[in-house]
């Protein structure tokens, strides 16, 4: 075979096309998770050197000292609620973009996503005015006559880390009920109205199932981003924000400097995290009428965030 | 009909609902601004307008402009990468069918899906495993390390972008081109390339914002030089300084800004569309 058949051979071509986009991925992503993976399964000695020797010793201590399970069960916990409280306030906002807005809709529709794509930390900082002791909240309530002293217990407690939590990731769970709202045939609500369904029941039988599939895609981020999430609580946390396993990473890749241990903990919310979307992923199919995975418009988020969502 | 149409009571709920929310949303944004002109150096409550002290203060905080300087440098070599490795994924997933396919899809996607925590730790044992030193590169880029974690982090966001505007495209034009014996890259560059520009564009506007607010994977990755996000993060450490609102406005409104110009792009795609 000479080299210009060589050349045209689909095999080859695809080869050449996928050599960089997926040989790049590769090495700086798949190869650094697996090796977390790997590290998760060394220890550090006394003198907290990384020793590469394979042991299971930190999933043992991980699942034996009750420290590490009540983490997860308090970051899963404070992620529950902020899904809650995100689905809570995204679904009405994003109800009324899709079916009440007629004038500005696009415009609205940004100016309600364009915070998940700027100033992460600007967004947790001013809730550190707001609730502060000195703050916006305090000062109004003291003010007003219905409280003598400012309340201490708002900031610094995880009530602080839930509330911005929940505004950080209410536009990122909006995206996705909106795509999937935005989706809904008009013609299916006038269709049930046209059979004498009140406005209710048209809601729960015909808009709210279709809408399931987004709901779904929008707790999933939700709740994943959240329980990853480090920076909020310890900017607001105060205490509590030690109790949450995002700072248990943190600190034993920081501080306490036991690697292995950390990528322990960081391999078991991975595991979770993933299950998680699998599950999510699958309903989500079950739940949409044309059998189409209904996502987000890309980024989200990410990451950061976005959203990750496409 | 029309009783539908006119206002009523739970219509008037979901407005008052959804205008709170959307208070709610940019309430913190807009404490954040108004404090920033806040004539005090404590900020607490009642507001005091207005000051531009803080805005001088921080045009001569050395250590802030050279975490601006670091950041600008990060999101520019961010977005380079992200273009380079991205559009060939997109190119790829468009119009190659090979085994994995669905996989390699998913898997780009993960670092906007996972907890930015995860691919943090996860590159900072990769470098540390390959030795590369986060230092590395100082002090002409804020580190090799930083660079190539935001750059393969927000690959994903290229490769959604524009494989969308791929799919939109009319590839008969293309197939017209090679008929009138056009080689691939004079095809590429005169007929693919004005098709997905603005996606290109966009995308790029898009790297470069996310990479400026970017901290969880900055977090682990950063040497000696820290990026804007990260100085705001040591300060608020140090305790509450109002210069910190008045660099957080500026973002703000820069992102903004870059984020318009992202929206107008992919709104003028839109519109040109027969």
């Amino acid at each position: 075979m000479n080299a210009s058949r060589l050349a045209r051979d689909p095999r080859v071509r695809t080869l050449r096309a996928a050599l960089l986009p997926v040989g790049w991925l590769t090495v700086f992503l798949l190869v650094p998770y697996v090796l977390l993976l790997v590290q998760s399964l060394w220890r550090v000695n006394e003198a907290q050197v990384i020793v590469r020797e394979w042991t299971l010793a930190n999933y043992v201590r991980l699942f034996g000292t009750p420290l590490y399970p009540q983490t997860l069960m308090f970051s899963a916990g404070i992620a529950l609620r902020v899904t809650l409280l995100a689905l809570l306030l995204a679904y009405p906002l994003a109800y009324l973009l899709a079916f009440k807005v007629r004038r500005y809709k696009n415009l609205l529709y940004m100016a309600v996503i364009i915070p998940l794509w700027v100033s992460y930390l600007v967004r947790a900082y001013g809730w550190k005015i707001i609730l502060g002791q000195g703050g916006i909240l305090n000062g109004l309530l003291v003010n007003l006559g219905i409280v003598d002293q400012p309340l201490a217990f708002l900031l610094y407690s995880k009530w602080a880390v839930i509330i911005a939590l929940t505004h950080i990731y209410t536009p990122f769970t909006l995206m996705p009920i909106y795509a999937a709202l935005e989706s809904i045939p008009r013609s299916l609500k006038e269709a049930s109205h046209d059979l004498y369904a009140g406005r209710m029941r048209t809601f729960l039988y015909v808009v709210l199932p279709l809408s399931l599939p987004g709901v779904l895609a929008g707790c999933t981020f939700a709740f994943v981003l959240s329980m990853g999430d480090f920076i909020a609580p310890q900017l607001l946390g105060g205490n509590d924000s030690a109790l949450m396993v995002s700072n248990v990473v943190v600190s034993l890749f920081g501080v306490a400097y036991n690697w292995p241990l950390g990528a322990a903990v960081s391999v078991v919310m991975l595991t979770l995290v993933l299950l998680l979307l699998s599950l999510a992923n699958r309903l989500e199919r079950r739940f949409s009428y044309q059998g189409e995975e209904v996502r987000a418009p890309a980024p989200p988020l990410p990451r950061l965030a976005g959203e990750g969502r496409a | 009909m029309t009783a539908r149409l006119r206002p009523d009571w739970l219509t008037g709920a979901l407005w008052v609902a959804g205008g709170a929310v959307f208070l709610f949303i940019y309430l913190p944004l807009l404490v954040v601004v108004l404090y920033s002109v806040h004539d005090s150096h404590i900020i607490a409550w009642p507001l005091r307008l207005y000051t531009f002290d803080w805005y001088v203060v921080l045009f001569h905080d050395r250590g802030m402009i050279d975490a601006v300087v670091a950041s600008a440098k990060l999101a520019v070599l961010a977005v380079v990468i992200a273009l380079a490795v991205g559009v060939p994924g997109a190119f790829l997933l468009d119009r190659y069918d090979f085994p994995g396919k669905t996989l390699y899809r998913r898997f780009v996607l993960l670092p906007l899906i996972l907890p930015g925590i995860i691919t943090g730790v996860s590159l900072l044992t990769f470098f540390s495993f390959i030795g590369l030193s986060l230092s590395s590169g100082f002090p002409a880029v804020p580190g090799w390390p930083v660079v190539l974690g935001h750059g393969t982090a927000l690959t994903s966001v290229v490769v959604t972008q524009v494989f969308a505007r791929l799919q939109q495209m009319d590839r008969f034009q293309e197939e017209a081109s090679m008929d009138l014996y056009a080689n691939p890259w004079r095809t590429f560059w005169y007929v693919t390339l004005p098709n997905i520009r603005t996606a290109l564009l966009g995308a790029g506007l898009l790297v470069f914002t996310l990479s400026l607010d970017e901290i969880a994977v900055t977090f682990f990755l950063i040497g000696r030089q820290n990026t804007v996000p990260l100085q705001i993060w040591g300060m608020l450490r140090r305790g509450i300084t109002p210069e910190v609102n008045a660099i957080s406005t500026l973002i703000f409104f820069a992102s903004v800004i870059i984020i318009v110009i992202w929206a107008r792009l992919m709104r003028d795609r839109e519109e040109a569309k027969p």
